[in-house]
């Protein structure tokens, strides 16, 4: 679902700040959240993600800036008065109730009649597959249940906006992967805006519509998943989401640098710094290509293996580059790769950096 | 990209939001002023009129520290300030040796029956602090079994005091150096071993270290506790007299409230002081252990594991005769000629002090203040520590009341015949009423019910309050369904503290009872003082009786709560 669309946005933050004593958590974020969207929030610890979520919540107002939710200026309404339901990072489950009176929380004080509250708990239990658990405590529930009964108690109001603060990262890695394919199954499934927190860049790609990356109080860069991997928007997106090399290099002309000797092509269009000045060059291992050289490709190097890690499907090698030794370059070779051409530590090799993979920044700006 | 226009657009200045308040805000806000104005009324103004009075002279003129001046040259009275410290000071020593030893044992040895000594050595807990006084009486006064032990010293003076403030003042000793010797990290002494250091060595480098704090603030709390104590000096001082002993007189017997008013204020000095120092040493002993350590696993030494074993024997043996002889002593028909056992005593009618009465009154006193206590303390604990509204309002609260901790019975029940007995005061009409023992008695032991409503408030994890707001659920409503039902454990220990302390006071609520009021504690003192040794005894032995009942009902009720409404707690 990408942003826009001319649909009109269902959350409009504009010019947020928010203080603690004298450190600024938020500095004048501003951001539209579209229907229906799974947005998530990605960002290094004390980036401002949670703090921004808990402003939308009412739970820590900001001190300036407007938030509009369905048209409606929610800025400064107490969390009562806002339409969402949210899951904690320690699911905040009453302990001495059932999974059952937990999700009717809030559902019992509505006033309904009890015939009602029932069948939408058993609509609820049945969407969040609890089936059976209705009657447990919450200590008798694993990790991964206690999370579905706290995401089936925050959306049983159908509220308008569901905001989950890193929602999966008290569970095991393997609990996490399921849950988190589940819950944006969930999610297409009622089709509610959700807003999630998390630090886990694999796991913002895997279920954000668009990530909102963070750092310092500032949004860095919004965009769809694969837009955020493949363009990073600063050095710091480029770090923090997947794996990346840096180089140092110079401007030699228009659309060529030097590395260590070397000259390479790559677009420069973005970059400010005159010829001769320093750039940093950004590349993610699995785009060194080593297989398939054609003699007149630009950007092929001399490279020594340096080091091989194996990781299950592929190997992390590390290469010194051509006659610059102090320059390490990390490189994904596929097992396929590594037996075909016989990669091992010492082998010298050509590689080719592709100028379409290559993002330059200008060095000042790199590492946010 | 849509977003990207959005992040570099020139928008309008932002505006400075101010939240805005709903009903349940200003419902809080409300009941925190609430809290916060009874406390006011219970604790700091009548601590204000007590100031007054100091300073004061009989027309109620501005005298400055006139009063101090006089007291000071009155060498009687400097006199009794120096056995207070000499006695204070001697408890301190003695008590904490035994409760540091006794403590050790319980926590580092491998003897058998640790559980039951520890209950033994908070047995005192349960009984009034004259009981002590009236089982010195038996065993070394003018006719006691043991009188010969004393090589012709009277146990009518300093020696009868250390006694029974060492009896009075041994539980909280023991439970502080309990808790201090329980968080030790088995890897220190791992490590201290595998480096090959004598055990002496080890002792003075990890034990004693590791418990420092807890040994500072133990210290502090006996001084304090000695220093202010009057059950004790009342019944077994004799003609050597102690602070607590010359406010009783200055006030009761020569109505010189001045002058009561000025020792009251010395003795809340060391008080104060120690309230400061513990206040210091608590924060610094959360420091100490780390998340990651290792409990300690105490292993068989012979010889040391059988000297704790011989010093827990005795300081069982000290506890249960004095508590044993208070009882024997009550069911002696004439002590010491006619040794045979009878319930006389136990008719309370027959002292002529209207014992029926008395303990009527007791158990109601300490009934209201058992179930209005915990619903003030924990209902104040609650806004305090969960809610968000007015953070000073809280803070001010919140240190509102530590206050009571450094104020002691005496000095308390003193501010309050000042403060309502005033003329003026709206409030006077609560004077010789039943109202002001409970008002007084909720107040005086409101710090340990605190702290301990908040260390349970802040294991409920802090977003119940969120979680409900956003599922519109009122707060009201989930502190009744969650947060009550959660911490019902804790309630219940702070209402049974509060009915145990209610059944043994005696310092504060001697200056406020009226005729119609009169507490058994009370009358036990009175009966003694007319000289009714075995009666007081009878009075004392029902007050412990009605308190250890509490106790075990707690405990029952707690078993049976665990069982049944607190299924959720099993895994």
């Amino acid at each position: 679902m990408a942003s826009g669309n001319g649909k009109q946005p269902y959350l409009t933050i504009r010019n947020i700040d928010k203080f603690f004593g004298g450190f600024q958590a938020l500095k004048n974020v501003s951001l539209d959240v579209y229907p229906g969207e799974f947005v998530c929030f990605l960002g290094p610890s004390g980036c401002g993600k949670t703090t921004l979520l808990r402003a939308i919540a009412g739970l820590d107002i900001q001190d300036s800036g407007t938030i509009a939710q369905g048209g409606k200026d929610i800025s400064a309404l107490p969390p009562s008065r806002r339409d969402y339901g949210i899951v904690f990072q320690s699911y905040a489950l009453f302990p001495n109730l059932t999974t059952a009176e937990n999700i009717a929380y809030g559902l019992v004080n509505l006033g309904k009649d009890k015939a009602a509250i029932a069948a939408r708990v058993a609509e609820l239990v049945s969407l969040v597959s609890l089936r059976g658990q209705e009657a447990k405590y919450p200590a008798q529930l694993s990790g991964g249940q206690q999370q579905r009964v706290a995401l089936a108690r925050a959306i049983a109001m159908a509220p308008g906006l569901l905001l989950l603060d890193e929602p999966l990262s008290a569970l095991d890695a393997r609990v996490r992967l399921n849950l988190r394919g589940e819950l944006k199954q969930l999610q297409r499934q009622i089709g509610v805006t959700t807003i999630m927190v998390t630090h886990d860049q694999e796991e913002a790609l895997a279920v954000a519509d668009r990530i909102v990356v963070m750092n310092h109080g500032v949004i860095e860069q919004v965009g769809r998943p694969e837009e955020v991997y493949r363009n990073p928007a600063s050095a710091f997106v480029a770090d923090f989401v997947g794996h990346m090399n840096f180089l140092p290099a110079q401007r030699s002309a228009a659309n060529t640098l030097r590395i260590g000797g070397v000259e390479l092509t790559a677009d420069l269009s973005g970059v400010a710094a005159p010829a001769g000045g320093d750039l940093t060059i950004c590349l993610r291992p699995e785009d060194v290509q080593v297989r398939g050289l054609q003699p007149q490709q630009p950007n092929v190097l001399q490279a020594e293996i340096s080091g091989l890690e194996f990781l299950g499907a592929f190997c992390r090698a590390e290469l010194r580059l051509g006659n610059a030794d102090a320059l390490g370059l990390a490189a994904d070779f596929s097992t396929n790769a590594m037996r075909d051409l016989d990669l091992r530590i010492g082998k010298t090799i050509q590689v080719a950096l592709p100028p379409d993979r290559l993002r330059v920044f200008d060095a000042g700006t790199a590492h946010g | 990209m849509a977003d990207d226009a959005l992040r570099t657009a020139t928008l309008p200045a932002a505006r400075a939001i101010r939240p805005i308040a709903g009903g349940e805000e200003w419902a809080q806000r409300l009941l925190i002023l609430v809290l916060g104005g009874w406390l006011l009324v219970t604790i700091l103004l009548p601590l204000s009129a007590l100031f007054r009075k100091a300073v004061e002279d009989k027309d109620g003129g501005f005298v400055g520290l006139a009063n101090f001046v006089a007291y000071f040259q009155d060498p009687a009275l400097v006199q009794s300030l120096f056995n207070t410290l000499t006695v204070a000071l001697t408890t301190t020593i003695i008590t904490i040796l035994l409760a540091f030893g006794f403590a050790y044992a319980i926590t580092r040895s491998t003897i058998p029956f640790r559980g039951f000594f520890r209950s033994i050595a908070l047995v005192p807990l349960l009984a009034p602090s004259l009981l002590p006084g009236l089982a010195l009486v038996y065993l070394f006064g003018n006719q006691g079994i043991f009188k010969e032990w004393l090589f012709g010293e009277s146990i009518y003076g300093p020696i009868g005091i250390v006694i029974g403030e060492v009896f009075f003042a041994l539980p909280h000793a023991v439970m502080i150096i309990v808790t201090a010797l329980s968080a030790a990290d088995q890897r220190l002494y791992e490590a201290a071993e595998s480096l090959r250091t004598k055990p002496f060595r080890i002792f003075m480098t990890v034990t004693l270290p590791g418990c420092r704090y807890g040994l500072v603030s133990a210290a502090f709390v006996v001084f304090t506790l000695a220093f202010t104590d009057f059950g004790v000096p009342k019944v077994i001082g004799g003609q050597y007299n102690v602070l607590a002993t010359d406010v009783y007189r200055q006030v009761i017997g020569q109505f010189n409230f001045q002058m009561g008013a000025v020792v009251g204020l010395l003795l809340l000095a060391p008080a104060v002081l120690s309230f400061a120092v513990d206040r210091m040493v608590q924060r610094r002993q959360t420091a100490l252990l780390s998340a990651r350590a290792v409990p300690y696993q105490p292993k068989r030494r012979l010889r040391i594991d059988a000297a704790c074993l011989v010093l827990c024997l005795l300081v069982s043996v000290f506890v249960l005769s004095i508590l044993g002889m208070a009882v024997f002593g009550s069911l002696i028909k004439f002590w010491p000629y006619n040794l045979t056992l009878s319930l006389a005593k136990y008719n309370l009618g027959a002292a002529g002090t209207a014992g029926w009465d008395a303990l009527w009154n007791s158990l109601l006193m300490a009934a209201i203040v058992a179930a209005v206590g915990p619903a003030i303390v924990f209902g104040g604990a609650y806004l305090v520590e969960k809610t968000k509204v007015w953070p000073w309002a809280r803070l001010a609260t919140h240190f509102f009341a530590m206050i009571p901790l450094a104020v002691p019975g005496l000095v308390l029940g003193l501010a309050y015949i000042f403060f309502f007995n005033a003329p003026g005061n709206p409030l006077g009409f609560l004077y010789g009423t039943m109202a002001i023992l409970v008002v007084n008695t909720v107040g005086h032991f409101y710090t340990v019910c605190h702290l301990t409503a908040v260390t349970a408030l802040k294991q409920v994890d802090t977003e119940f309050e969120s979680v409900s707001a956003s599922l519109k659920v009122p707060f009201y409503k989930t502190f009744w369904r969650v947060t009550v039902p959660v911490c019902l454990p804790a309630i219940l220990d702070i209402a049974t503290y509060y009915f145990i302390n209610a059944m043994t006071t005696v310092s504060a609520v001697i200056f406020l009872y009226s005729s119609n009021t009169k507490l058994l504690s009370i009358a036990a003192v009175n009966t003694d003082d007319a000289g009714n040794t075995a009666a007081a005894c009878a009075m004392g032995t029902m007050i412990v009786a009605v308190s250890a009942a509490a106790r075990l009902l707690q405990l029952g009720v707690a078993r049976l709560l665990r069982a049944r409404t607190q299924a959720w707690r099993q895994r």
